[in-house]
């Protein structure tokens, strides 16, 4: 299909739209403010997640501690008191240590989900964008089939022969994944391709193989970066909806998803236990988001106009 | 012109064929379902008697011959669960599913447009500012989330609409809001960039300089030019949003085809999760298709090339 298929965010569609070429020079001065926004974006991010990593050793009660006769206790804020801060889920677990031990399974998927996206898509996309020919063609027809296959319908089929488990999670991330990503790669591989120094290095001689990963893959650091960024955020929403839906992170285990849906039956006695974890996923999504784009603005000059 | 529809629709047919058979290998990759499907105490007898009647027995070609069949006359055999036809259970819940759509993409077309307009005619004001944030949130929220907060404060605290099932109007407008934010988010991003663009060609300048007003300069001239991406956007949104009914119609409880897509799931009905997935496919090629032929329509340029 010719028009540019569906990507699940607005920021790769305007990678995709406009090929550029890799890694721009920019400006002092514009390095700078770029610099500091990505700072002042990552600066929270990577608080929250030593907090949810560190976890364990900060004086909270086991997450996992059901106490039957302290069951919906209201967060400190809501009427409750600061034996449990953020209140008391149905089995009159603390959610404040489910919240913090729940991130860190949230962080682990938002991040591998990430990379095995990114790694797969990059090395297809590269592939196809360099060599052109019949690769690009087979690989641009996968592209387009597969962004007509949405997550949920990726996951059924697999979750319904194997049960759900993090790694059949990990699986639909990079399956649903590689895709949007292989598209951009293509469209960059294949302008860093026509460029003078690739023609040169062609001159003497080197390999195909070789300006491949050592000189055209190089060029696309910025790019990958990008996008491995934004990654992060689509998989945390994966997450959190396929564990919602019960094909995801199941108990014992928890993520943010995972507590979220524990919540869902009990609005009406406890709406702490859904609203929480919801707010936690959408801030950290709104950062993640907000991190890539101040990283496109600042490896690229072009795009600050937005 | 027909040249070019007997092009786009092969291409159609061409994705759809490579579509299925990703399916068709996910799900036999993923291996053996019966396991899962009969749970630890079945006896051997009945796990033969089901590959049977899913056909797993055969060799792998003849499944997948029978499978890319049965996708190509709709006809997906009967479900385990109901013990219906599938494609006929598939069409039951179909139409709930298409008004839901509908009334969202209403919405998210209703505001988004207006809202990536305003932000555009007035960069960096308060408007701008509202509009990106608007949209930034919602893209980063869990769609059922908000769908959860939504019940809680109009059914749960204020009783205004209701919290679940199908039926009036009524039980329609929290999913239909629900299912809207997503795309809302995009086009009024979309529309922004677009129209800023637009805003800065020479002929904005020159229906300025021969003194049109500018409502009309920004109603008639620019949006018109800015529409073609947003018309785009509009219909991938459309099928993208087959998924998103998912969730949306779990938290909801309202009888549609992404409801019918979680019960195949809990009730491990394999052969009505297979035609879900053909059937969402489907659909998904079909609006893409619908979009390059209303391109056509809309910008004679396309047809030649």
């Amino acid at each position: 299909m010719s028009t540019p298929t569906a990507a699940t965010e607005p920021v790769v569609d305007r990678l995709a739209t406009e090929p550029g070429d890799g890694l721009a020079t920019t400006t002092g001065a514009g390095v700078a403010a770029g610099s500091r926004a990505v700072l002042w974006l990552a600066l929270p991010l990577a608080i929250t997640a030593a907090l949810c990593f560190l976890a364990p050793l900060l004086p909270l009660p086991d997450p996992n501690e059901q106490n039957l006769r302290n069951t919906l206790q209201p967060p400190v804020f809501a009427g409750g008191d600061w034996s449990h801060p953020l209140g008391t889920d149905k089995l009159g677990r603390d959610m404040l240590a489910r919240l913090l031990h729940g991130g860190q399974l949230t962080f682990i998927i938002g991040v591998a989900g990430a990379l095995v996206a990114v790694v797969p898509g990059a090395l297809i996309g590269l592939a196809a964008g360099f060599a052109r020919g019949k690769v690009d063609a087979v690989v641009s027809q996968l592209i387009s089939a597969q962004l007509a296959l949405p997550f949920v319908l990726i996951a059924l089929p697999i979750i319904i022969a194997r049960g759900q488990s993090i790694w059949v999670l990990l699986l639909v991330l990079g399956l649903t994944g590689w895709a949007p990503v292989a598209r951009v790669v293509r469209a960059e591989a294949m302008s860093v391709r026509e460029r003078q120094f690739i023609l040169g290095l062609r001159a003497v001689g080197a390999s195909g193989a070789r300006i491949m990963f050592r000189h055209v893959l190089p060029n696309l650091a910025a790019v990958l970066v990008v996008l491995g960024t934004l990654q992060v955020g689509t998989a945390i929403l994966i997450e959190s909806a396929l564990s919602f839906l019960g094909m995801g992170v199941v108990e014992p285990d928890m993520s943010w998803g995972s507590i979220l849906a524990s919540g869902q039956d009990i609005l009406k006695q406890g709406w702490w236990v859904s609203t929480i974890p919801g707010i936690a996923i959408t801030a950290v999504v709104l950062l993640v988001n907000l991190l890539g784009d101040a990283l496109l603005v600042r490896y690229d000059p072009r795009k600050r106009q937005y | 012109m027909i040249v070019f529809i007997a092009r786009k629709v092969g291409g159609a047919l061409v994705t759809f064929a490579v579509a299925i058979t990703l399916a068709f290998l996910l799900s036999r990759m993923s291996g053996d379902p019966t396991a899962n499907i009969l749970g630890p105490f079945a006896t051997p007898d009945q796990f033969e008697s089901l590959r049977e009647r899913l056909g797993l027995n055969d060799p792998l070609p003849v499944q997948f011959l029978d499978y890319l069949k049965s996708a190509f006359t709709a006809d997906f055999g009967e479900s385990l669960q109901y013990g219906q036809s599938n494609t006929q259970l598939i069409l039951e819940r179909l139409p709930n599913t298409i008004v839901l759509i509908v009334l969202a993409m209403a919405i998210a077309i209703g505001i988004g447009v207006p809202l990536g307009v305003v932000a555009a005619t007035k960069e960096g004001s308060a408007w701008d500012r509202l509009a990106s944030t608007v949209a930034l949130l919602g893209q980063s929220m869990p769609v059922f989330w908000l769908g959860l907060m939504l019940i809680l404060v109009f059914a749960v605290n204020l009783g205004l609409l209701p919290a679940g099932q199908d039926g009036s109007l009524k039980h329609v407008i929290l999913p239909a809001v629900t299912l809207s934010m997503y795309p809302l988010a995009q086009i009024a991003r979309l529309t922004r960039a677009t129209m800023a663009e637009v805003l800065r060609e020479p002929y904005i300048d020159a229906a300025r300089a021969r003194g049109l007003r500018s409502r009309r300069i920004i109603g008639v001239h620019a949006l018109r030019n800015a529409s073609m991406p947003v018309v785009t956007i509009t219909a991938l949104q459309a099928g993208l949003l087959l998924s998103g009914a998912v969730a949306v119609e779990y938290v909801f409880n309202y009888s549609g085809f992404g409801l019918l897509a979680i019960q195949a799931v809990e009730f491990r009905d394999y052969t009505l999760v297979q035609a879900v997935v053909a059937f969402g496919v489907l659909a998904f090629i079909l609006l893409n298709l619908a979009v390059d032929l209303l391109y056509a329509v809309i910008d004679p340029r396309i047809r030649r090339a």
